[in-house]
């Protein structure tokens, strides 16, 4: 998708240069945004363009700061004020006059812009430090309360009492399952085996999804220290993060955080000066989708081919090299610090009966706001959608959000009242996933969406087992037919029947979730299925057909 | 000490030593359970999903091959559902490549054909894939026809847990995934090939097969290497 051509042109090429010095009170600062979408469009000549003309005004007392995602990706790249909460939208860095005076006229404590929905409607947990922070910057990080929870935890609680806290909070796993995550570590803490392990999950490869890598671009410690106290939690002692290698970025700000991080004893042996020690390295995926399938993650990272193998033994039990290994997304580990110093009954209070806390979604598709979004549980979905997204580009009409990945499924409008949560979304035929949501409108054929995602499930199965691999290129080649009006009745059924047999019969998520697209949009759009057999039309005028040939 | 456990397959009860898995306890007793990838003496890897059973209490369906009995367990091995997948499985096999039994050097004696023969699998429901692919037969002794592959890797591991020289690999994923040796080096210039042949011995099909030599004179299916006693239920079925 348009993700990846952002990642390869997302290497600038950078001019050293040493932005000018700040000395004294800060009266104003512009934060810019260098995560890679905004990077991608010239985000950092605009750091460096600003760094030149404010020093060119003489604003001594103004800082320029390279900071993380600032969220609203659609209006790349921006530059924030904070102490008046200005936002500048699409800015060139030819053109910067705007912002230098609107810094020079800055005044702390003064009138502030109103904030636009997209940013009050959200509750921002995870992200806090998003657009805060200077990513690079283990002051800045500290600065923000960033290893306040892992002091806490090693100076004053035993294992047990983290795990507590953890359970306590109601945090489930965010790379889709939901597995409660208190749990998990409470069963790596008793699996019998030394040494252990903790792995970081940043293998993402939702179509359309880019959460965590906004967060390790934008927050790299804060998966650092959530790590650590898992670690310190469960008894380990190695940790790895598996980032897939598509993301370099993330993959360069996080080794400079476990290098900053390491000389300053926030990892490493006698982490704190304590007796606890953890080290972290970072292994890079090769751009296997399955390799986010936990089992296929462990194979992958002890240098085999990524393919998944049955469970039991869980990784809980038998992970890395057969050893209790401790595999948790990269959100997860994100919301571990808050918990820890806010408290697990703080975070137990928020979202919904079954679903705590926050979720971080990459809202995308034909959405006026694209960017990245954090919300309570239990928001609904036309809050996300017409309230944070902005509505659909156009003025047109909502046709459905489909979220979950190729796992997970389209929600029609008649849902849009739906609070979000991992239960809600199972309720409506579809899943959490991830947190990738692409909305689509009037203008998207659901037959093709299935295709697409079909296409996509087929291209990234491993081969390992027969339902997942013939299944896959059997069910596209059916949807290839109605695509293009040469199916018939009976091959819509045949692909039902096929879909359950490889949901039932796969080994491991990626199989058993690949005839999800079809399911949820024949449960709710049947009608366009039937459009493209029976009348030979596509209702959205997106599958060419040729038209039915005159009978005589 | 062992500890035994007691459990039920298909309305029976049996008696397994702790460490067994269903197949091999339903296998003692006499329960056929259809299998592809699996071969006693190689290790399991539940890749062909035939021997899905149903276990009581779950919901999800079990690998025979991989899964361990446990005390009072209640397996059923076949149900009008499970025939039906496996039926769907086997024709998935057929229709991956190109299998055609009459002019096959396997014909007559080939495990895809008695399982297809065993689920009455007369006719194809699914639509074709026809890919192309190609042989290699550049090995002196023994040639492969991806044609004929199923994906088992049987080859793959007896070489590396058997012979020890881990010649067979996999290259490619999904449907283009195919068994390679030496990273795809052509088979008759493969520096770490011993020429053993197990491979041969071990595939279902007639995608490995020994030059000039057709399978019905006997040159599959000979299995003395693969350890003993999990070979003598093999051997004494066959005297």
């Amino acid at each position: 998708m348009s993700e990846s051509s952002a990642t390869t042109s997302a290497r600038p090429r950078r001019r050293v240069v040493n932005l000018p010095a700040h000395v004294g009170p800060t009266r104003a600062s512009a934060y810019v945004c260098e995560a890679v979408s905004c990077l991608s469009m010239q985000s950092h000549d605009v750091l460096l363009g600003l760094g030149e003309r404010v020093a060119a005004a003489g604003l001594t007392d103004v800082e320029v700061k390279r900071v993380g995602c600032l969220g609203l990706c659609a209006a790349g790249p921006l530059v924030q004020i904070p102490e008046t909460g200005e936002l500048f939208a699409h800015v060139v860095p030819d053109n910067l006059g705007g912002i230098v005076e609107a810094l020079a006229a800055a005044v702390p404590g003064g009138e502030r812009v109103p904030e636009a929905p997209f940013f009050s409607r959200q509750l921002r947990i995870v992200t806090e430090n998003s657009g805060r922070i200077d990513p690079e910057s283990l002051e800045d990080y500290v600065a923000s309360g960033g290893y306040q929870a892992l002091r806490t935890v090693l100076s004053t609680m035993t294992p047990a009492e983290v795990r507590d806290e953890i359970a306590r909070s109601g945090l489930r796993g965010r790379g889709g399952a939901g597995y409660p995550t208190g749990l998990k570590w409470n069963t790596v803490a008793k699996a019998i085996g030394s040494p252990k392990y903790v792995i970081c999950n940043a293998d993402e490869g939702d179509p359309g999804a880019f959460m965590d890598r906004s967060v390790l671009e934008s927050d790299p410690y804060r998966v650092l220290e959530g790590m650590a106290i898992a670690a310190y939690a469960v008894g380990a002692s190695i940790g790895y993060v598996y980032c897939r290698a598509e993301y370099p970025l993330a993959v360069s700000r996080l080794h400079k955080a476990i290098q900053a991080a390491g000389r300053s004893n926030y990892l490493g042996a006698s982490m704190l000066d304590t007796e606890f020690s953890f080290e972290v390295d970072i292994r890079q995926g090769a751009g296997a989708f399955v390799c986010g399938e936990e089992t296929a993650l462990i194979a992958s990272l002890e240098g085999g081919r990524g393919t998944p193998r049955t469970r039991p033994p869980y990784p809980a039990v038998a992970g890395l090299w057969h050893q209790p290994t401790l595999i948790n997304n990269v959100e997860t580990f994100a919301n571990v610090a808050p918990i820890i110093r806010k408290g697990g009954s703080w975070f137990a209070g928020l979202g919904t009966a079954t679903s705590k806390g926050t979720k971080v979604f990459a809202l995308a598709g034909r959405v006026v706001n694209t960017g990245l979004i954090e919300v309570p549980m239990g928001t609904t979905l036309r809050e996300i959608v017409f309230d944070i997204g902005g509505g659909i580009v156009d003025g047109r009409a909502f046709k459905a959000v489909q979220t979950g990945g190729p796992s997970g499924g389209c929600i029609p409008s008649e849902f849009l009242d739906m609070g979000v949560d991992y239960e809600s979304l199972i309720g409506v035929g579809s899943f959490m996933g991830s947190g990738g949501m692409i909305v689509m409108d009037e203008t998207s054929c659901m037959v093709d969406v299935a295709r697409y995602f079909m296409d996509f499930c087929r291209e990234e199965s491993c081969g390992k087992c027969v339902p997942c691999r013939v299944g896959t290129t059997q069910l596209f080649m059916l949807l290839e037919r109605i695509t293009t009006g040469e199916a018939t009745m009976d091959d819509l059924a045949q692909m039902e029947r096929l879909g359950h047999m490889v949901q039932r019969t796969s080994l491991c998520g990626l199989g058993q979730g690949a005839p999800n697209p079809i399911f949820s949009t024949l449960r709710y759009f049947r009608d366009e299925y039937v459009a493209h057999i029976v009348d030979r039309v596509c209702p959205a005028g997106v599958c060419s057909i040729e038209p039915a040939p005159v009978s005589t | 000490m062992t500890t035994v456990h007691t459990l039920r397959i298909d309305g029976a009860d049996v008696a397994a030593s702790d460490g067994q898995s269903i197949l091999a306890v339903a296998t003692e007793n006499g329960i056929d359970i259809p299998t592809m990838c699996h071969l006693d003496g190689l290790s399991d890897t539940a890749s062909c999903r035939l021997c899905l059973v149903e276990v009581a209490g779950s919901n999800k369906l079990t690998p025979a091959c991989t899964t361990l009995v446990t005390e009072g367990m209640d397996i059923t091995t076949t149900s009008e559902q499970l025939t039906e997948y496996r039926r769907t499985i086997t024709e998935m096999l057929f229709l991956e490549r190109n299998h055609i039994c009459a002019i096959c050097v396997a014909n007559n004696h080939c495990e895809l054909q008695d399982l297809a023969e065993k689920l009455q699998i007369d006719h194809f429901e699914l639509p074709v894939i026809n890919p192309s692919v190609g042989i290699d037969a550049s090995h002196p002794l023994f040639a492969i026809d991806h044609n004929r592959c199923i994906m088992c890797q049987r080859c793959v591991r007896v070489c590396a847990e058997i012979e020890g020289a881990f010649t067979w690999g996999v290259m490619g994923s999904g449907i283009a995934e195919r068994v390679v040796t030496d990273m795809g080096t052509p088979w008759g210039e493969s520096p770490t090939c011993t020429s053993c042949g197990k491979c041969v011995q071990v595939c279902p099909t007639g995608a490995l097969f020994e030059n000039g030599r057709s399978i019905a004179e006997g040159s599959k299916a000979q299995r003395p290497f693969l350890p003993f006693l999990k070979r003598l239920g093999e051997g004494l079925e066959q005297t």
